[in-house]
């Protein structure tokens, strides 16, 4: 059978689990090294499963996150956690991602994630906001009071 | 060590993560099953190869020389028959399958392809000039402008010039194996390769 697009799209899907495999593998790594480091015994009660990566919470447009990410300083690795609003989604298989806001000493600072990258630690939602449109790239040109995002009391999500 | 080219079909392009979680952009190739159909030695051709075929076709659109060509060599009709020079012909023997599991990842690979085709391109488009104003009195826009001196009164060859552009054969080299899925005979390769999808490549392994 000549193959398609749809094996691409199969392998875009297994992209997302797999995400969380490469996950569980850098960070048992990363325990082993820091037991070795510390002359402490690695067993395989330290080491974290698949199963343990924190699931994707729903989160939509004007939300306020906190996103975990790993980032590398040097040979270390180290978790940085970006606090701001969502701006955009875009939702494209394993391409899926999202846009932060958030100013940052007065400077306006974007962040893109991919949702399914490994290097996403985790996502919090730190509140719901409530918007009517799905891009808010007009927050871009507003400063201070007209940035606010009314809250949504009563998520049904 | 057996042939280091395989045939195969160019299915489209994506992304996926790396080993440290970054993002590889990959394109999908179906490469192989290859079936040998004939050898060729110095003896008879003056060179060695094997032929082999890929892509399946129905059996109708195979004129009667060629299905009598698939009969001799005792394997169903295919879509594309090409050579890969090889010395180790005794090897192989026709209906032998070569499969994508001759790449590993990390290998580096050469892929030709046919170039999608764009035309009669201009020199703008064809060899990237700069062109010239579209308004403030230019009339030259697109243009190719001079073609050379007055003292040599003749053109060079190979002055750019307008003409078809595309269609051609063209090979990429040092390409990146990222993932090989025998199973399902997938290859997925660093970046872009030639041609649209559906296309036909031939992927051939580049000696360290």
């Amino acid at each position: 059978m000549a193959l398609g697009y749809e094996v691409i799209r199969e392998i875009e899907r297994q992209e997302v689990a797999r995400s969380a495999e490469i996950w569980a593998n850098n960070e048992n790594r990363r325990r082993e090294q820091e037991a070795k480091e510390k002359k402490r015994p690695f067993s395989d009660a330290d080491r974290v499963s698949v199963e343990q990566r924190a699931p994707l919470p729903k989160f939509r447009q004007g939300d306020t996150v906190r996103v975990h990410a790993k980032v590398v300083e040097g040979d270390k690795e180290r978790i940085q956690v970006f606090e701001g609003v969502v701006i955009a989604l875009r939702n494209e298989n394993n391409r899926a991602c999202f846009t932060v806001r958030k100013i940052s000493h007065g400077v306006g600072v974007e962040r893109t994630f991919l949702l399914h990258s490994p290097r996403i630690e985790k996502i919090e939602v730190a509140r719901y906001g409530k918007v009517r449109r799905a891009k808010l790239y007009y927050l871009r040109s507003k400063v201070g009071k007209a940035t606010r995002i009314k809250e949504d009391r009563d998520p049904r999500r | 060590m057996a042939v280091d080219t395989i045939l195969g079909r160019k299915i489209g392009m994506t992304q996926v993560f790396d080993d440290r979680g970054e993002i590889v952009p990959v394109t999908v190739i179906e490469a192989g099953p290859c079936i040998v159909t004939q050898l060729k030695s110095v003896a008879t051709d003056g060179y060695n190869a094997i032929q082999v075929g890929f892509g399946e076709i129905r059996p109708r659109l195979v004129n009667k020389p060629e299905a009598g060509h698939f009969r001799k060599a005792g394997v169903p009709p295919m879509r594309y028959l090409r050579e890969i020079r090889t010395d180790d012909v005794a090897e192989y023997h026709p209906g032998d399958t070569i499969r994508c599991d001759i790449f590993q990842p990390g290998m580096r690979v050469k892929v030709t392809g046919i170039s999608k085709g764009k035309g009669f391109a201009g020199v703008v488009k064809r060899h990237h000039f700069h062109g010239a104003d579209m308004t403030h009195g230019s009339m030259i826009h697109r243009k190719p402008q001079s073609s050379g001196a007055t003292d040599a009164a003749r053109t060079f060859k190979g002055t750019k010039k307008p003409g078809q552009m595309g269609n051609k054969r063209v090979t990429v080299r040092g390409l990146r194996v990222v993932r090989v899925d025998p199973e399902r005979n997938l290859l997925l390769v660093q970046g872009a390769v030639p041609g649209s999808d559906g296309g036909l490549l031939t992927i051939q392994r580049i000696p360290r």
